[in-house]
């Protein structure tokens, strides 16, 4: 009787001190962390350390981004990264970095995990920070002194910022009932 | 049947006309076997007839790694997409996975953070739904009415058997934290693609998918681990899926912000459009494509509805004057394609052709001009108006130019 209630007992704790459910997997390894994308959130959260100039990003984008997106940032086989402000209303929007991208942390983001686009993950924080920095200030959305960092990169305010609304469909009137 | 359909006499009559052709050529195809002489001996994995042609089309591009393909509706039959026509939209070309050595790491705001290899998926109580996936850019030419012909302005839209695991399964086997409402699904492709999901729809349906008609699915559609969102633009159904990071806000990525938001009138743009609304359009008779003679057809197509059943889908023969219900083929499921059929009469009269779809909640698939009226021209996302195909007198079937 003793084994019994000696069986039981030990059932119950080992139930009660496992989570329910199937229990697959483990714990990431912080190798299997740091080898996912560095996704940024608007705030900055998960903006790592380091900094960059408009200068040293000038020379980087010279080096590694011109022959796609031309060497002033207007475009080619890339995107066109400049210009366009005051257009999106119109019947011809043209949509850029500087136009319509509502955060600054968007761009650290997609530089960084997938530009250049023949060899992503190619550039170092700091080179992303001065990416940045480069095209930011060639749209004229920050002076050509400024340093981005991890602290000053959020605070960057896109002048599409509040050109963002939420999805209202279903939006289309019916014309009328059919049958 | 309410509208009558062509007898099985009338519709082997269509079939040797078309057939006709073939059967000419009957002494002179190199590809046809003797048939009193053996086949080919029994293989490990079936390819399609050498008569068979249809194939995907795509742009072509200094960057053949990025861009899309699209399914030849137009040769579609039934409801399924082979996996080998499914349409693909790929932003930095498809990474070959070992499944041995491809984890799922479940990380933010979760009790239990998860690194879960293919095996501990695949042992999971599994779920197989049948579905619609479409691009949330396909149709994107018919802003400006350009498509001419219905895979080139529709075929970024497929079906296919999807099976794999809840999401709300490993959720739960993670922890979700109370102040979590997002999860930030990013793929393993040189890009690392990423999107933003709210949490609540995504534990309501989304899933993990590893097969795809009865088989693994395609590098191509994701192998071995793929988001799907079932009704939801194709771009959140992240591929090659690696990490679900639990959050408290969206990350704002670029695929969600610069791309992927629909741009209005007024220069604002929505963000987060996720639904893909109902939608239809016949595909035979189809831009491109032309009737052999007068007589008897079947006019077919595909309708669809991200937001539920299709209902009911209603065809014009005479410009939109009239409009007449089709014959839906059962099963009608929730968020899948749906071939529509009407016997119709070709009599050599010119003849626009158009359908449209109601689904469950009851939603009226608009017209172009409505769809126009509402959201302008350069929205590019969504489109879902009606579609008009042109029936000459003699035949051929063309694009309607606004």
């Amino acid at each position: 009787m003793w084994k019994v209630s000696a069986i039981l007992l030990l059932m119950a704790v080992t139930l009660s001190a496992q989570p329910p459910g199937y229990q697959v997997g483990r714990p990431p390894t912080p190798e299997e962390v740091r080898d996912l994308g560095s996704a940024i959130a608007p705030d900055g959260t998960g903006l790592p350390e380091g900094s960059g100039t408009v200068a040293a990003g000038r020379e980087l984008f010279a080096a590694q981004c011109a022959r796609c997106h031309g060497p002033n940032g207007e475009g080619d086989v890339g995107a066109r990264l400049i210009g366009g402000q005051g257009t999106l209303a119109t019947p011809r929007p043209i949509k850029t970095v500087g136009s319509f991208w509502p955060y600054a942390t968007t761009l650290w983001d997609y530089i960084n995990r997938a530009m250049p686009f023949d060899r992503p993950g190619l550039l170092q924080p700091p080179e992303v920070y001065a990416a940045v920095a480069y095209v930011l200030n060639l749209n004229g959305i920050i002076e050509a002194d400024q340093v981005m960092d991890a602290t000053s990169l959020p605070k960057v305010k896109m002048p599409n910022r509040d050109g963002f609304v939420a999805d209202p469909r279903p939006d289309v009137p019916r014309e009328r009932r059919p049958r | 049947m309410k509208h009558g359909r062509p007898s099985r006499r009338q519709l082997l009559q269509i079939g040797a006309a078309v057939g006709g052709s073939l059967l000419a050529g009957r002494k002179t195809s190199a590809l046809e076997t003797n048939p009193r002489k053996l086949g080919e001996p029994l293989g490990p994995y079936s390819e399609r007839s050498p008569f068979e042609k249809a194939v995907r089309w795509r742009r072509e591009s200094k960057t053949p790694e990025t861009g899309s393909s699209f399914t030849p509706l137009h040769d579609s039959v039934g409801t399924a997409t082979p996996s080998a026509l499914h349409y693909e939209r790929h932003h930095s070309g498809i990474p070959t996975i070992d499944p041995a050595r491809h984890r799922l790491i479940i990380h933010g705001m979760v009790d239990r953070p998860l690194s879960l290899s293919m095996t501990d998926i695949r042992r999971l109580p599994s779920v197989t739904r049948l579905l619609v996936l479409e691009c949330g850019g396909n149709s994107a030419g018919e802003w400006a009415a350009s498509g001419a012909d219905v895979q080139r302005s529709y075929g970024l839209v497929s079906g296919s058997e999807w099976t794999g695991v809840a999401l709300s399964l490993l959720l739960a086997e993670a922890g979700a934290q109370p102040r979590a409402s997002w999860v930030i699904a990013e793929g393993a492709d040189a890009c690392r693609m990423m999107r933003s999901i709210p949490l609540a729809t995504a534990l309501e349906s989304s899933m993990l998918a590893y097969g795809q008609n009865g088989e693994a699915m395609r590098p191509s559609q994701g192998y071995p681990l793929r988001l799907i969102n079932p009704g939801w633009e194709g771009n959140t159904n992240v591929k090659w899926l690696h990490s679900l990071k639990l959050t408290d806000q969206p990350y704002m990525a670029r695929d969600e912000t610069s791309k992927y938001s629909d741009l209005m009138p007024d220069g604002k743009a929505r963000i987060f459009t996720y639904a893909m609304e109902a939608k239809s359009v016949i595909t035979f008779p189809s831009g491109g494509q032309t009737l052999p003679a007068h007589g008897l057809y079947e006019l077919t197509g595909l309708a669809w509805s991200g937001r539920g059943r299709i209902d009911r889908v209603e065809v014009t023969t005479n410009g939109g004057r009239t409009w007449v219900q089709a014959a839906l083929q059962e099963p009608r499921l929730p968020i899948a394609l749906t071939r529509f059929r009407l016997a119709w009469r070709f009599d050599g009269q010119d003849a626009l052709i158009a359908s449209r779809a109601i689904d469950e909640t009851g939603y009226v698939q608009p017209t172009r001009a409505a769809l126009i009226a509402a959201r302008g021209t350069n929205s590019i996302y969504h489109y879902n108006g009606i579609k008009f195909w042109s029936v000459r007198s003699d035949g051929t079937v063309t694009n309607v130019e606004s």
